[in-house]
């Protein structure tokens, strides 16, 4: 063979190598992961709260903790989010206003989950006193989340074709009424992918509760949004660095990180499936 | 009245933008605000170039050289491992792979974005690190060298979709020439195609480097967390971020180690906005900085 036919040879065979690389480590991961957590899963271990400093019981408080968090905080920044979104893309007049919006949107979007962490303990812990707590929590990962919604329904609303827009004005609809009954429900698919991969996001953060809504261990279910709560992320990450008995807390960590993963996976496949049935579904 | 409504629901939508602008100022502002009350026990060079920090004893030490070289060293080791895995990742999903393998590998790949840092740590502390310590014979498999190889596969997705996106928009039209006047693939990819996208495959590089050095919860469970300057990758580092999130839960508000902490996060917020901003200066300019 000549060098230039080995070159070629030997160039795809090596992107053939990577990609084996990154798909191999991921099997490698999840078999892992999923071999050594999933025989910890059982009802009870789904179902009952921590026994003996954590190193027997279940996750139920988690569970409950997390829910509550990625709950409240996408209700938080949904509206948010989605106002924004209209804003940018149907309104924007003025340009220096929009500048600086886009800017604050990309700029929050590379902020590192720890500062927004910083800044929440700042604000909402002292400041406005509502002290470690869901709603501290929940706020914090609002504002983390609020880019991720701000980009993905922006897109999802310039994706409406201009058309659609000068129609339903050229019938005599107004503004609100045009964004609120035309654009919106066209661009509602693609806007909902992107919250579901953010709500899929914002349930496996960990630094930005750290201080903010999260506690090793407590006894209580949460009974108001003023509860400092346990949460599934922060779980495993007190289990591996906290208490005294490595042993028996490394499988409970195993399990948590599997329903984790479940919970996280399942949210951002439901948003690819939504995704890719929409590209097929489409016919303008 | 149809005027009111249509006032009010534009109004809104303005306030809403509004509150986005108050974040990210109420972010800076808070930093700032708890942050520069170090200046008071540390001056700026102390702080930046003082390799000792030890924020409890007494007297206290609040230099941070050896965070930031912490938070260098390890995001330096991942971009080594993620660069190349990365960007192969996405010339062969855009160059080589069919339609079908594309849309297998592309998903996977998603999801490898999708999984929660603080799994990956758990996977970097309970099987990479035992595994480090059986091949190489070292004391401690919570090092520099651990935490870079977990942070690097945290990385790959990054680098990876957003490379694809810059190749996916070089025109068809180039590729074919290419191949037409004879080149194999392998030559189009190396001199036609990957020239390009250069932009905006670097640019993915800078947008890994900055995920990278602000990610937390991997170098806080893998690092290892000794404040010290590494004199090999197999010892053990406190980037600035696990400083943070380490010490904060055990600072008194308003103490001097508090603000120190919040003095860390105006460097790492400093850098990581740099960052963004020669990503989006440089890489982007064309696209849609209207």
């Amino acid at each position: 063979m000549k060098r230039r036919e080995w070159e070629e040879f030997l160039g795809v065979n090596l992107l053939r190598l990577v990609i084996g690389i990154t798909v191999a480590f991921l099997i490698l991961f999840l078999s892992v992961i999923f071999s050594k957590g999933g025989p910890m899963i059982s009802w009870s271990f789904l179902t009952e709260s921590p026994r003996k400093y954590m190193t027997e019981g279940g996750i139920f408080p988690a569970i409950v903790g997390t829910f509550w968090l990625t709950i409240l905080s996408i209700a938080f920044s949904l509206p948010l989010g989605i106002f924004t979104a209209i804003y940018l893309s149907c309104y924007a007049r003025a340009a220096w206003f929009v500048r600086i919006t886009r800017l604050s949107v990309r700029t929050l979007a590379g902020v590192p989950s720890i500062i927004f962490g910083l800044f929440g303990r700042m604000v909402f812990v002292h400041l406005f006193g509502f002290g470690i707590s869901i709603l501290s929590g929940a706020l914090t990962l609002g504002i983390l989340a609020l880019p991720m919604i701000i980009n993905s329904s922006e897109e999802a609303i310039r994706g409406v074709p201009k058309d659609f827009w000068e129609a339903s004005l050229a019938l005599g609809a107004t503004q609100r009424q045009t964004i609120l009954r035309v654009i919106l429900p066209t661009a509602l698919p693609n806007i909902l992918t992107g919250v579901i991969i953010s709500i899929g996001r914002v349930a496996g953060e960990t630094a930005p509760i750290l201080f903010t809504a999260a506690t090793f261990y407590t006894r209580q279910m949460p009974s108001s949004a003023m509860d400092e709560v346990m949460a599934l992320p922060y779980h495993i990450y007190a289990l591996m660095t906290e208490g005294a008995h490595a042993s028996k807390q490394v499988p409970i960590a195993y399990g948590t990180a599997v329903v984790l993963l479940l919970v996280v996976l399942s949210i951002s496949a439901i948003a690819i499936i939504i995704r890719y049935h929409m590209r097929r579904k489409r016919t303008w | 009245m149809k005027n009111i409504r249509e006032t009010t629901f534009k109004s809104l939508t303005y306030v809403s933008a509004l509150f986005t602008i108050i974040f990210l100022f109420g972010i800076i502002g808070s930093l700032f605000l708890e942050g520069l009350p170090l200046i008071k026990l540390v001056t700026f060079k102390t702080f930046i170039l003082n390799p000792s920090w030890h924020p409890t004893s007494y007297p206290a030490d609040f230099g941070i050289l050896s965070l930031i070289a912490g938070s260098l060293i390890v995001t330096m080791g991942a971009l080594i491992l993620a660069i190349p895995l990365g960007i192969g990742s996405a010339i062969y999903i855009s160059e080589i792979a069919g339609n079908k393998t594309r849309e297998i590998i592309k998903p996977i790949i998603e999801l490898l974005a999708g999984i929660p840092s603080v799994v990956y740590g758990l996977f970097g502390m309970a099987f990479l690190s035992p595994f480090l310590i059986r091949v190489f014979g070292i004391p401690t498999g919570l090092n520099a060298c651990s935490a870079s190889i977990i942070l690097g596969i945290m990385v790959v997705p990054i680098i990876s979709s957003m490379s694809e996106d810059a190749l996916s928009t070089v025109p068809r039209q180039l590729r074919e020439a290419s191949l037409a006047l004879g080149a194999t693939r392998w030559e189009t990819i190396m001199r036609v195609v990957l020239p390009a996208a250069k932009s905006g495959v670097i640019g993915s590089v800078v947008l890994g480097f900055g995920r990278a050095i602000g990610e937390t919860m991997v170098v806080i469970m893998v690092a290892g967390g000794a404040a010290q300057i590494p004199t090999s990758i197999f010892q053990p580092v406190r980037p600035m971020t696990a400083a943070v999130a380490a010490e904060m839960g055990e600072t008194v508000f308003g103490s001097p180690h508090f603000h120190a902490l919040y003095a860390i996060a105006i460097v790492l917020f400093i850098i990581t906005f740099a960052t963004n901003l020669i990503t989006e200066v440089v890489f982007f300019r064309k696209g849609d900085l209207k």
